[in-house]
């Protein structure tokens, strides 16, 4: 069995008197990539920005239960625990790309100089493992110093995915990752992912159920804010033990 | 997803067309031989491509299938057994086509004796066929679990075939020839029963998700 990275315990989310998540309980396995499915409004994005302390942003928004990272088992959503530091740990990508006006280099860097990272050699070098990591370096390489909307969507995202990883982090969050991407550059991020879990938990949000059983080791389905059924991918999509689980992937929802 | 429902129906239903097609042919061969109408076992063999064409046509719509409607928990359950089954009921057509030739050779030369065995084994082997398909279309149920358990029945009689058979053959070797095309028969039928055994076994997956095939069938919860 692989060892937890993170785990909900009756998790229940609200935004203002709207109870959005109802008692999630999930375990997210350790280098293993976990895909959160269901129909549009069931939780799952609302769930993974809980994990980036996304919602700290509205005033009215408030978590209840915890979300424990391990090894050291600190609940991240606790108001003692700074968001800063969180996302230094978890990091996010979003559905469309969203690179800064800043050149292609000071996009992956700028997590690092946050963190008061300056030195030149020790950025160009994260720089170069990250863009290395995020597939993108052999395109790239000659023009590290242009803008970032310069690229392609695809190569966007990659750099998104660079900038994630600039910091070390030991879970990446992807909300639809390739929604707004063709299905080359979309196979080519499905693949940076599949190779990225060797070192990194992964928790991803689709929409695109057969994106979910072509990467992901285990699979969640929520519906109306709770989660309905996790099991193993494979089994998951070939024999779902719950009903509402087996209609939303048959197509046969509502 | 109206269309891929009625699709599926389809599919169901030309399933059930072959099997209805190889359930006659098992039981027109078996007539032809016991009641020694070689015409009709001509026609069980002419009849054959039919069913052959019926496999490679569900085949091709299962795949399509695969490929346009991406089937995922039972519709990619029934799909799969729908492909896998094809596959029985044609060799199960085969082995029809099998014994309506022993056939046509046995009522060329007198008579051995009646026949007491092979129309008992073909009686039960077109139960298992049906009750087999008929667990196909409803569903889940205790069918398919029978049809594994009756399988049993239709070895016992091969075994006691061929021990009748073996005693007449050393009292008079003579009958050797004619006798020997019996036991074959018997033989074809109890590897019809095995086909509609996997048919059984497939349907208990399609209802359940789970491979029961060369396990203990007594280890199996029902």
């Amino acid at each position: 069995m692989d060892s937890i990275k993170a785990e909900s315990r009756n998790l229940n989310f609200y935004y203002g008197s709207l109870q959005t998540l109802k008692n999630v309980n999930l375990q997210i396995r350790e280098r293993q990539i976990t895909a959160l499915i269901g129909p549009s409004g069931c939780g799952k994005t609302t769930y993974l920005r809980c994990f980036n302390r996304m919602h700290d942003l509205y005033p009215h928004n408030r978590y209840q239960g915890e979300i424990i990272l391990y090894p050291d088992k600190i609940n991240i959503i606790s108001p003692e625990v700074d968001p800063i530091e969180v996302r230094m740990r978890i990091s996010m990508v979003f559905q469309k790309p969203n690179p800064f006006p800043k050149s292609i280099f000071e996009n992956v860097a700028y997590g690092l100089r946050v963190r008061g990272i300056n030195n030149k050699s020790t950025l160009s070098e994260k720089v170069e493992k990250s863009l290395r990591g995020a597939a993108l370096w052999d395109e790239i390489k000659d023009r590290l110093h242009q803008p970032a909307f310069d690229l392609s969507g695809g190569q966007q995202q990659r750099l998104c995915i660079a900038r994630a990883l600039a910091t070390d982090p030991e879970i990446l969050l992807f909300d639809e990752p390739t929604s707004a991407l063709d299905p080359i550059a979309t196979g080519k991020i499905e693949e940076l992912i599949m190779g990225l879990q060797e070192h990194i938990t992964i928790l991803i949000v689709t929409h695109n159920m057969q994106q979910a059983a072509r990467i992901s080791d285990y699979t969640a389905f929520m519906y109306l804010g709770e989660l309905v059924e996790c099991g193993e991918t494979d089994s998951l999509f070939v024999n779902p033990q719950n009903k509402l689980t087996e209609e939303y992937i048959t197509g046969r929802f509502g | 997803m109206g269309i891929f429902d009625d699709e599926l129906k389809i599919l169901r239903e030309r399933v059930l067309k072959l099997g209805c097609m190889v359930e006659s042919a098992i039981r027109d061969a078996v007539k032809a031989l016991v009641e020694r109408d070689s015409e009709l076992a001509k026609e069980v063999i002419k009849r054959d491509h039919l069913i052959n064409a019926l496999d490679v046509a569900i085949d091709e719509e299962c795949v399509r299938l695969i490929a346009l409607r991406q089937p995922m928990a039972r519709d990619l359950r029934l799909i799969t057994t729908a492909m896998k089954i094809t596959t029985d009921l044609e060799r199960m057509g085969d082995l029809a086509g099998n014994i309506a030739e022993r056939a046509m050779e046995l009522n060329a030369e007198p008579q051995l004796k009646p026949f007491k065995n092979i129309p008992k084994m073909a009686e039960i082997t077109q139960q298992m066929v049906r009750d087999a398909l008929d667990a196909f279309v409803t569903g889940c149920s205790r069918l398919p679990y029978e049809v594994i358990k009756r399988d049993d029945e239709v070895d016992e009689l091969t075994v006691r075939n061929f021990e009748e058979l073996l005693g007449l053959m050393i009292q008079d070797p003579k009958i050797i020839p004619l006798a020997v095309k019996r036991t074959y028969i018997a033989k074809y039928l109890e590897r019809i029963a095995d086909h509609a055994t996997n048919i059984a076994e497939m349907i208990i997956y399609m209802c359940k998700g789970k491979m029961i095939r060369h396990t203990e069938i007594s280890e199996e919860k029902e």
